[in-house]
């Protein structure tokens, strides 16, 4: 990363103030205490991701040893004719944007609350924020069978004296559990990070708009949610970053069933590599979703800050 | 990774700094999608020396109840009597402990030194040089390998060399509760065909009182619903694969054999059905959530011993049949040593020790006979005090065992050895994504038609190489 940036940072620098370049050896010796760092980072991600690219671009089976060669593009070509791995994306996008929508919403909703004092606030934080804090296998595991067992889950127990009687909810609701479920995990998240957001707002100007006559919603409108923007931001962006690569909750709960229903993309790579073990092919697969995930990483981005930036802060 | 880099670092360029250490976590993260998807973990050696000359063994088995038993009784039972080595256990669910173990072998890891397969892996594998040939370890007098059931030792027997040795053995046959067959005034013939089952399961199915006609598996998973599925399939005139490769999975044998096991659970099984596989079904047996019950013969020795609250109230009869004259399947969980173990004398210590004569005594005297690891040795079948305690189902189970022929099962002749499975390394990826259509099928969230439809189409991807 360290290198990225400075390559691209200088000209940046140069159109603001006249450049005062330091002589060579200077500047290596400015660097010398980041190269540990450097070349830390470079072996844990750049080696492995030349292997991966490597490896993308060989037959290789694991079940039929000794038949590795290089096939050039072909397992490219597999993957895009690949009918399960257009679902895969199509599932991906469903479990990414779903939850976070959700848990950046019920999370702000949470947090809104949580910022008056009512009594015993410090127990109910901790309450809340506890989903976040069990281990996501853990989680899955009581989802599963505590909550949505057809037979002895709790859900079907609470329901049943409105008429709802055995649902297997796990197959028949496939994809609204496991949005479910990760909305669940993930929403404590988004709930600390509006909380710091909502404390950290002065007390002065939200009085002064009182005094002005301003109603709570209209407070909340013009004030508070401007002043949220950046928190929102970070929930929205650091959510998707981390709910994209779910995998615990499927892996427990449907193992990317029924059919492909709730297979998304870091399942459908670990039933290749690990279950069909064709290296070649999981290895394109991996270094396509993460060229993907780049470019649209950008793209939304750029999308969300500049939406954000016309309404918020100018209004 | 450079075009990442370089995007991410634009971006941070353009916004405040703040974005910068995000931006940075956004890069990482997606790199390490990719690669913690990619990379296979080359860990350390599970097994190592210590310093007092003990050797430590990692084992794998499969989370059923008889493996937990074994894992209570190596602390009394072998580590007593072999100071020297110590034995680690890693239990896994059935699906991750394919994948795990299948890993393991093929990349060399050397994560365990005992590992749980099947006879589906015999062939493949030994051939590959993923497991350690037996044969010198079980020519030992003491050991008696001749006492193994010969089925189950050919099934992990490849070209005349001993591959794994069996820890029990199973076929599959119909399991189902007297008292409430007779209070629903009914009998089971001593062969039953599917259709006379289906009959009795729809008369026994009491969903008021929380009682299923008959618990059929549908669980993702090869041997999970298709293990059971597949020999319906057998019966019914239907098989994966015809004598040039062909897939036949959308054949009308096939077709009917599937929209059979589909509708007999939707009108008499059990509810959620499709998230149950042998543990499942064997909790609601024992929970008399269900009347009947089609699976593993193995079940009735946890089902009909103590302290099981039905143990006394189960009758047994053959796997049903349609079109064949049996249908029972041939499964072995055996152990057997990785290729690259270099602890395979302690390794063969404690597998001798696991599927020995002595072994199934030590645990009658401990859990009572009907407990003991079934289909393995000739030796427990003939013991008296087996066969008093487990004479419902030893005899039976003996019998289904002996009757399997794992080359030509169905009706037709099959380029492939198996009964539930097709004897090739794809059939675990092959066979995983047609569960999961199957699946999707009980749960009535797909046609049983265009279930087999996408089926068909994975199994012609892999037919490719074989024709």
């Amino acid at each position: 990363m360290t290198t990225s940036t400075s390559t691209v940072a200088p000209p940046a620098v140069e159109t603001r103030h006249v450049p005062v370049r330091p002589p060579r050896r200077q500047g290596w010796l400015r660097r010398l205490p980041l190269l540990p760092a450097l070349v830390f980072v470079v072996v844990v991600t750049q080696i492995p991701f030349l292997l991966t690219v490597w490896y993308s671009l060989q037959s290789w089976n694991l079940l039929h040893p000794g038949t590795k060669h290089f096939v050039g593009l072909r397992n490219y070509r597999t993957i895009f004719s690949d009918s399960i791995f257009r679902t895969a994306i199509g599932n991906t996008l469903l479990f990414t944007v779903a939850p976070v929508i959700l848990s950046i919403v019920i999370g702000t909703c949470i947090a809104l609350l949580l910022d008056r004092r009512v009594f015993g606030r410090g127990v109910l934080r901790t309450l809340i924020i506890s989903p976040f804090l069990v281990m996501p296998a853990a989680a899955a595991l009581v989802w599963k069978f505590t909550i949505l067992d057809p037979v002895f889950g709790m859900l079907n127990y609470v329901l049943k004296p409105f008429g709802v009687h055995h649902v297997d909810w796990i197959n028949t609701h496939s994809q609204a559990t496991i949005i479910t479920v990760l909305t669940w995990q993930w929403t404590p998240f988004m709930v600390l990070i509006v909380l710091a957001g909502l404390q950290s707002q002065s007390q002065d100007i939200l009085e002064a708009a009182r005094v002005d006559g301003a109603g709570a919603f209209r407070i909340f409108r013009s004030l508070t949610l401007p002043h949220l923007r950046p928190y929102l931001e970070l929930g929205i962006l650091l959510g998707s970053i981390y709910i994209v690569q779910a995998f615990d909750a499927i892996f427990m709960i449907t193992s990317g069933g029924p059919g492909q229903k709730t297979t998304n993309l870091p399942y459908y790579i670990y039933e290749v590599a690990f279950r069909a073990f064709d290296i070649g092919r999981a290895s394109a697969m991996g270094v396509v979703v993460v060229i993907a995930t780049i470019v649209i990483a950008t793209l939304a981005l750029r999308l969300v800050s500049s939406l954000f930036s016309d309404e918020g802060m100018h209004r | 990774m450079n075009v990442g880099s370089t995007a991410v670092a634009v971006m941070s360029n353009r916004y405040r700094r703040r974005r910068l250490t995000v931006s940075v976590i956004a890069a990482g993260a997606v790199v390490t999608l990719a690669l913690s998807a990619c990379s296979s973990s080359k860990s350390s050696s599970g097994s190592s020396t210590g310093s007092s000359g003990s050797t430590t063994i990692k084992v794998a088995v499969v989370d059923n109840p008889l493996m937990t038993t074994i894992e209570k009784l190596t602390a009394s039972g072998f580590s007593a009597s072999h100071p020297n080595v110590k034995v680690k256990f890693v239990t896994l669910d059935e699906n991750t402990l394919r994948d795990q173990v299948t890993k393991d072998v093929a990349a060399g890891g050397g994560q365990f030194d005992v590992v749980m397969i099947g006879p589906n892996d015999i062939p493949t594998w030994s051939k590959n040089g993923w497991i350690k040939d037996l044969t010198s370890y079980a020519s030992d007098p003491n050991y008696d390998v001749n006492d193994i059931i010969k089925p189950i030792r050919d099934a992990l027997s490849s070209s005349g060399k001993l591959y794994a040795v069996p820890f029990y053995g199973e076929s599959s046959f119909l399991m189902y509760r007297k008292d409430l067959l007779q209070a629903a005034g009914q009998t089971m013939p001593a062969n039953p065909t599917w259709q006379q089952v289906a009959d009795i399961a729809k008369k026994l199915n009491n969903p008021s009182k929380g009682v299923s006609g008959i618990c059929l598996r549908g669980k993702t998973g090869w041997g999970e619903n298709l293990a059971a599925l597949d020999t319906v399939v057998n019966t019914f005139g239907g098989q994966w694969f015809n004598m040039s490769w062909d897939p036949q999975l959308t054949s009308p044998a096939f077709q009917e054999a599937v929209t059979f096991y589909v509708n007999l659970i939707h009108d008499a099984g059990e509810t959620g059905a499709a998230n149950d596989g042998f543990n499942e079904c064997l909790n609601n047996m024992e929970q008399g959530k269900s009347a009947m019950w089609y699976d593993a013969t193995v079940a009735a020795s946890t089902l009909d011993a103590p302290p099981s609250p039905i143990a006394g109230k189960l009758g047994f009869a053959p796997a049903p049949v349609v079109k064949t004259s049996a249908s029972g399947w041939l499964w072995a969980w055996a152990l057997s040593i990785e290729g690259s173990s270099k602890h395979a004398d302690a390794a063969w210590q404690f597998m001798n020790w696991a599927t020995s004569k002595d072994y199934i005594k030590y645990d009658a005297q401990k859990n009572g006979w009907a407990a003991v690891p079934p289909g393995t040795r000739v030796s427990t079948y003939q013991s008296p005090e087996y066969q008093k305690a487990a004479g419902d189902f030893a005899a039976l189970t003996l019998k289904s065992i002996q009757s399997v022929d794992v080359n030509h099962p169905g009706v037709d002749p099959q380029p492939y050895s198996g009964i539930q499975y097709v004897g090739i390394p794809e059939f675990a990826d092959l066979g995983t994504k047609v569960s999961q259509e199957m699946t999707a099928a009980i749960a009535g969230q797909e046609s049983v038609s265009s279930a087999l439809s996408k089926s068909q189409g994975y199994a012609q991807q892999v037919a490719q190489s074989y024709k």
